[in-house]
C-alpha cells in the first residue's frame, strides 16, 4: 500500500510546490539572519542543519539508522583543515577534498554495514565510527588531542578573501542551499522513490527487480558525502578540526536533531539543528546538565513526538488527526 | 634470566593475556545480557553500559555510605540495578514493543545520556577508588608468573555466572518459557504464560548481569561515571561478531576477543583499541551473519 502511495505522482506534485515555498522562505531567512544573530552562530547552525539533513536522507528516506555519522562529518573536517593548512589549498578545493574523503569512507563503511539489517546495521556503523575515533586519536595527521588549529580560511578561487565573517557567511549559505537542493532533488528523483519503496517493503522491491543492496549503498554514500560537505565547511568556519566531531556523542547529537525536527521530512532536521545548537549555546553555563537535557529530549521525542516538530506542523497544516500509533515510518 | 616468546618476555605476555581474559569476562557478561534482552524484547539496550557503571557505583555507595562490603555488594548491587531496570522497562520501554526496534535503541540511548550525565554531575569524571576485598588481595607466585588472586577470582566467577545463565535458560522450566516466548510470544501467551511479566523479568535479569559486571570491575578500574560509555560500543562490535543467536556464542566471543585484545597489546600496542573493530570488519566480509548467528 505504502509502495503505491510513494510511487504515485499525484501525491508528490503538491509537496514539490510546497517545497519551493519553503526554499524561498529559507532564502529570505538566510538573507536576514546574519543581521539579527551572531554570524558565526548562524554558520554553525547551517553546518549542523546540512549535516542533519544528510543524516535524515539515510534514516528518513532509506530507513537506515546510522549511529556513526560523526565519522564522515569529522573526517571531512580533518581532511579539509589539513589540506587548507598544510597543503595551502584554496578553500573550495579543501572543502571538495574533505567532502570526497567522507564520500569514500562512506562507500567503504556502507558496503560493510549493509551486509546486516536493522539493529545490527546501527551497531556496525557505531563500531566503525568508534574505530575512526581511535585512529584519529593516534595518527599524527589529526594532531591527536590538540586537533588541527588555526586553519587559514584563505581566498576563495584564489582572490576572494574569506577572513571576514560576512564573506564566509555568503559562502556557507550558498553551500547550505546547494546541499539542501541536492537532498531535495535526490528525495524526489526516481531513485528517491525507489528508496522509499525499499524502506516500506524491501522484499516487494526485490521482487519488482530492484537490486536493493546497490540502492542502499548509493544512498549511504550520498548521505556520507553530504555530511562531509557540512563537516568540511565547519572546519573553515571555526578554523579548527578536533576530536569532538568524530566522537560518538556527535553521532548521537545528529540523531537527536533529526528526531526533534522530524524524521523523514525534508526541512525538519534544520529546525532540529537550530533548536539543539541554540540549547547548547544558551545552556552552556549549566555544564553537565546539557547532556541530561538532551537525554530527556530523546526520551520524550521517542515516547510522545515520533513525528518531531515538522510532523506536528504537517498535521496542523493538513488538519489531520494523528495517525494511529503515531509511527511515522 | 627471563624466558622469551616471539621476542616478548613470558611474564609480560602472560600478564597481558590475563588482563585480556579479565576484559573478556566483562565483554562476555555484558554481551550475554544484551543477547538475553534482545532475544525476547527485540531491542538493543544502549543503557547497558550505563547500568554496568551503576553496578560499580552501587558497590561504591554501599561501602561508603552504608559500610556494606564487597561480598554483600556482589549480591545487592545487581539486585538494585536490576530493580532499576524493571522500573525503566515498566515505565518506558514497554510502550515501544509495537514499534520499530530502532526506537528502543534511541530511547535507551537517551536514558544512557541521562544516567551518565547525572552521575557525572554528582561524582565528577575523576575515578573513585574501590579497594580489593582483603580476602582476595595478594596473589600466588606460579613460578613463571605472578597471579593476583582477585583477577583469577574475576575470571572464574564470570565463567561460573555465564554457565549458570546458560543452565537457567537451557535447562529450567522458566528458561523453556523464555525460549518459547522468543520464538512466538502470542502462542505462549495463549497457553496462559504471563508474557509481559516475562519481558519485565528478562530485562531486569539482563540489566542485573550488567550491574554484576560493574561490581566485579570496581576494584580493577576506578569507579567512573563514563566507564560504561566506551565499553558498550566494543560490546556492540562483539555482539555483531558473535551474532546474538546463541548464549554459548556470546560468551565464547566475549572471552575470545578479550584474549585477542590482550595479545595485540603485547605485539602491536598501537592497534589494541581498534583490533576488535578490525575483527568485526573481517567477520562482516567473510561470515556476514556472525560466527554463531543464524542468517537473517
Amino acid at each position: 500500500m505504502s509502495l503505491d502511495a510513494a510511487l504515485s505522482p499525484s501525491a508528490a506534485a503538491p509537496a514539490a510546490s510546497r517545497d519551493w515555498k519553503i526554499f524561498l522562505l529559507i532564502f529570505a531567512i538566510l538573507c536576514v539572519a546574519p543581521f539579527v544573530a551572531y554570524p558565526v552562530f548562524v554558520m554553525k547552525v547551517l553546518c549542523f542543519g546540512l549535516f542533519a539533513c544528510a543524516f535524515n536522507l539515510l534514516l528518513g528516506y532509506g530507513g537506515l539508522l546510522s549511529f556513526g555519522h560523526a565519522a564522515y562529518f569529522g573526517t571531512a573536517r580533518y581532511v579539509c583543515a589539513y589540506a587548507a593548512k598544510s597543503w595551502h589549498l584554496t578553500p573550495e578545493l579543501a572543502i571538495l577534498l574533505g567532502t570526497l574523503a567522507a564520500g569514500a569512507l562512506g562507500l567503504v563503511f556502507g558496503a560493510l554495514a549493509i551486509r546486516r539489517q536493522g539493529i545490527y546495521f546501527a551497531m556496525i556503523t557505531l563500531a566503525l565510527a568508534q574505530m575512526v575515533y581511535f585512529v584519529s586519536l593516534q595518527v599524527p595527521f589529526t594532531g591527536g588531542e590538540d586537533g588541527i588549529q588555526s586553519v587559514p580560511r584563505g581566498r576563495l578561487f584564489g582572490f576572494i578573501d574569506l577572513s571576514s565573517d560576512r564573506a564566509l557567511y555568503v559562502l556557507v549559505a550558498v553551500i547550505f542551499l546547494a546541499g539542501l537542493f541536492a537532498i531535495n532533488r535526490i528525495i524526489h528523483s526516481p531513485f528517491g522513490q525507489v528508496m522509499k519503496a525499499i524502506r516500506e517493503n524491501e522484499p516487494r522491491a526485490v521482487s519488482l527487480g530492484y537490486r536493493t543492496e546497490r540502492f542502499k549503498l548509493i544512498l549511504f554514500t550520498l548521505s556520507a558525502t553530504l555530511a562531509g560537505l557540512a563537516g568540511a565547511t565547519k572546519a573553515l568556519v571555526f578554523q579548527l578540526a578536533s576530536l569532538t566531531d568524530v566522537h560518538w556523542a556527535m553521532s548521537g547529537e545528529v540523531v537527536l536533531m533529526t528526531l526533534v525536527g522530524g524524521l523523514g521530512t525534508v526541512f525538519g532536521p534544520i529546525i532540529g539543528a537550530l533548536l539543539v545548537e541554540t540549547m547548547e549555546t544558551y545552556l552552556a553555563s549549566l555544564g553537565g546538565w546539557v547532556t541530561i537535557v538532551e537525554g530527556v529530549i530523546f526520551v520524550i521525542c521517542v515516547l510522545l513526538f515520533r513525528d518531531g516538530i515538522a510532523g506536528v506542523f504537517d498535521r496542523l497544516w493538513k488538519r489531520q488527526p494523528p495517525r494511529a500509533g503515531g509511527n511515522s515510518r | 634470566m627471563t624466558t622469551m616468546v616471539f621476542g616478548v618476555p613470558l611474564q609480560a605476555l602472560l600478564g597481558q593475556l590475563l588482563l585480556g581474559l579479565i576484559n573478556g569476562s566483562f565483554y562476555a557478561i555484558l554481551s550475554l545480557g544484551l543477547a538475553v534482552i534482545f532475544g525476547l524484547l527485540n531491542i538493543i539496550n544502549f543503557t547497558h553500559g550505563a547500568q554496568y557503571m551503576m553496578g560499580a557505583f552501587a558497590a561504591w555507595i554501599l561501602l561508603n555510605y552504608a559500610g556494606i562490603g564487597f561480598w554483600w555488594a556482589l549480591i545487592l548491587a545487581p539486585l538494585i540495578v536490576g530493580l532499576f531496570g524493571i522500573v525503566i522497562e515498566r515505565l518506558l520501554i514497554s510502550r515501544l514493543y509495537q514499534l520499530d526496534p530502532l526506537y528502543g535503541l534511541l530511547l535507551t540511548f537517551g536514558l544512557a545520556l541521562i544516567i551518565q550525565g547525572l552521575f557525572r554531575n554528582y561524582y565528577g569524571v575523576s575515578g573513585l577508588p574501590y579497594a580489593i576485598p582483603p580476602e582476595l588481595s595478594g596473589g600466588w607466585n606460579l613460578g613463571f608468573m605472578f597471579l593476583p588472586k582477585y583477577r583469577a577470582f574475576v575470571v572464574v566467577l564470570s565463567a561460573l555466572v555465564c554457565f549458570a545463565t546458560w543452565l537457567l535458560i537451557e535447562k529450567t522450566k522458566l528458561g523453556a518459557y523464555l525460549r518459547a516466548a522468543t520464538e512466538n510470544p502470542a502462542l505462549v501467551q495463549a497457553f496462559g504464560v504471563n508474557v509481559p511479566l516475562l519481558l519485565t523479568l528478562t530485562y531486569g535479569f539482563g540489566v542485573a548481569l550488567a550491574g554484576f559486571a560493574g561490581v566485579l570491575a570496581a576494584p580493577i578500574y576506578s569507579v567512573n561515571p563514563i566507564m560504561g560509555a566506551d565499553i558498550i560500543i566494543v560490546v556492540f562490535a562483539i555482539v555483531v561478531i558473535g551474532g546474538m543467536g546463541s548464549i554459548f556464542g556470546a560468551v565464547l566471543t566475549g572471552f575470545g576477543l578479550g584474549l585477542i585484545e590482550g595479545l595485540t597489546k603485547v605485539f602491536y600496542p598501537e592497534a589494541a583499541s581498534t583490533v576488535i573493530f578490525f575483527a568485526m570488519i573481517l567477520v562482516l566480509l567473510f561470515k556476514p551473519a556472525g560466527l554463531f548467528g543464524r542468517a537473517a
